[in-house]
């Protein structure tokens, strides 16, 4: 696999599996707005995974679809961080702020790759990520004076980068997140 | 022979399916039409990547080539080369008057905290600037949730992409 492929699979993996975490908290946010927004975030994160996957799939011979979610769980390339299933809202939050900055700074890179393609669509994901940090932003201010927050930061933040490996949590979210696709035969039209 | 001028204005039928009282073609998002031995191609963008109306959008328009006798191309295009200033002033007009309130331009900076929680944006139904940020998303990825404090209307706020 080309290191651009490689590349784009670890982006494409960190928002689907985000987005699927993110998505746990329709219905059950500790405020109605926080549904809204949540759902909202998790809609555009696999938005983004799906337009990432697209251009893996052109260069690997494959689709998006079996790109998401034919692979084994340990195939996936996303980092532990997003992979945690965190019910405790300060532990979300700290996730947020913590993701949303790195993968600002990621964004950053590739927009200034000398590949149009990729450059082009980092910043069209870019214009809508920054609703996203402002949202984390918002939060970032309510809560930082509050120890629970303050802990979950350092607790998480060494997971940015930690992709040797996955959590035990990956598995699972895999089993759930395939399981439809799973229980059809291979070429199945939905 | 079907000329690019019959698929814009065929396409200019084709409501937002979200936002029906706007069409695509007002909303910008059909970037190019070429018209090439009765194929029509046709360039679109996504407002959002993750925007669900993008596949009932590209069959609407799919359908209407194909009512013209000619072949449909969609393509989508996947950069930043749309922006909501793409958005013709009759469909800012529009959007208005549905109660939705227009993006500011891109040139106003890229969007900061403190502008969406000041009173820049103007209500759309009585034009009054006193109103608050109650939610950065909404019903749909393009929209903002705010609040008119003189007209006491909740309303809608494009975002600015």
């Amino acid at each position: 696999m080309t290191e651009r492929a490689q590349l784009l699979l670890e982006i494409a993996d960190d928002e689907l599996i985000l987005g699927w975490r993110d998505s746990e908290w329709t219905g059950i946010a500790p405020l109605l707005e926080e549904d809204v927004a949540f759902s909202s975030i998790a809609q555009n994160e696999i938005g983004h995974a799906r337009a990432l996957y697209e251009l893996a799939a052109r260069e690997l011979g494959t689709t998006a679809d079996e790109l998401a979610f034919d692979r084994q769980p340990e195939e996936y390339r996303c980092c532990s961080l997003v992979e945690l299933r965190l019910p405790e809202w300060e532990r979300t939050i700290a996730r947020h702020v913590l993701y949303e900055q790195a993968d600002a700074e990621r964004l950053e890179r590739l927009k200034a790759s000398d590949d149009a393609e990729l450059a082009g669509l980092a910043a069209k994901i870019d214009r809508e990520e920054i609703y996203h940090r402002l949202h984390a932003e918002m939060w970032h201010e309510r809560l930082k004076g509050e120890p629970r927050y303050q802990a979950a930061l350092e607790e998480l933040r060494p997971l940015v980068d930690a992709r040797d490996g996955h959590s035990d949590e990956l598995e699972p979210l895999w089993e759930e997140m395939t399981s439809v696709r799973r229980s059809q035969p291979a070429g199945t039209r939905w | 022979m079907v000329t690019a001028e019959q698929v814009w204005d065929a396409l200019a039928e084709v409501p937002d399916p979200e936002i029906p009282v706007i069409s695509i073609v007002d909303l910008g998002v059909v970037r190019d039409v070429r018209v090439e031995d009765g194929r029509v191609h046709v360039e679109f963008t996504p407002t959002f990547l993750g925007c669900p109306a993008l596949e009932v959008m590209r069959s609407q328009m799919a359908e209407k080539i194909t009512e013209l006798g000619a072949e449909p191309e969609v393509e989508v295009i996947q950069d930043d080369s749309w922006s909501t200033d793409r958005i013709t002033p009759e469909g800012r007009e529009k959007l208005r008057q549905a109660g939705f309130a227009p993006p500011a331009p891109r040139e106003a900076g890229q969007t900061t905290l403190v502008q969406l929680q000041s009173n820049g944006f103007r209500c759309p139904y009585c034009g009054s600037r006193d109103t608050a940020l109650e939610n950065i998303f909404g019903p749909t990825p393009c929209r903002s949730l705010r609040y008119c404090r003189s007209c006491r209307q909740p309303f809608e706020q494009f975002k600015t992409i």
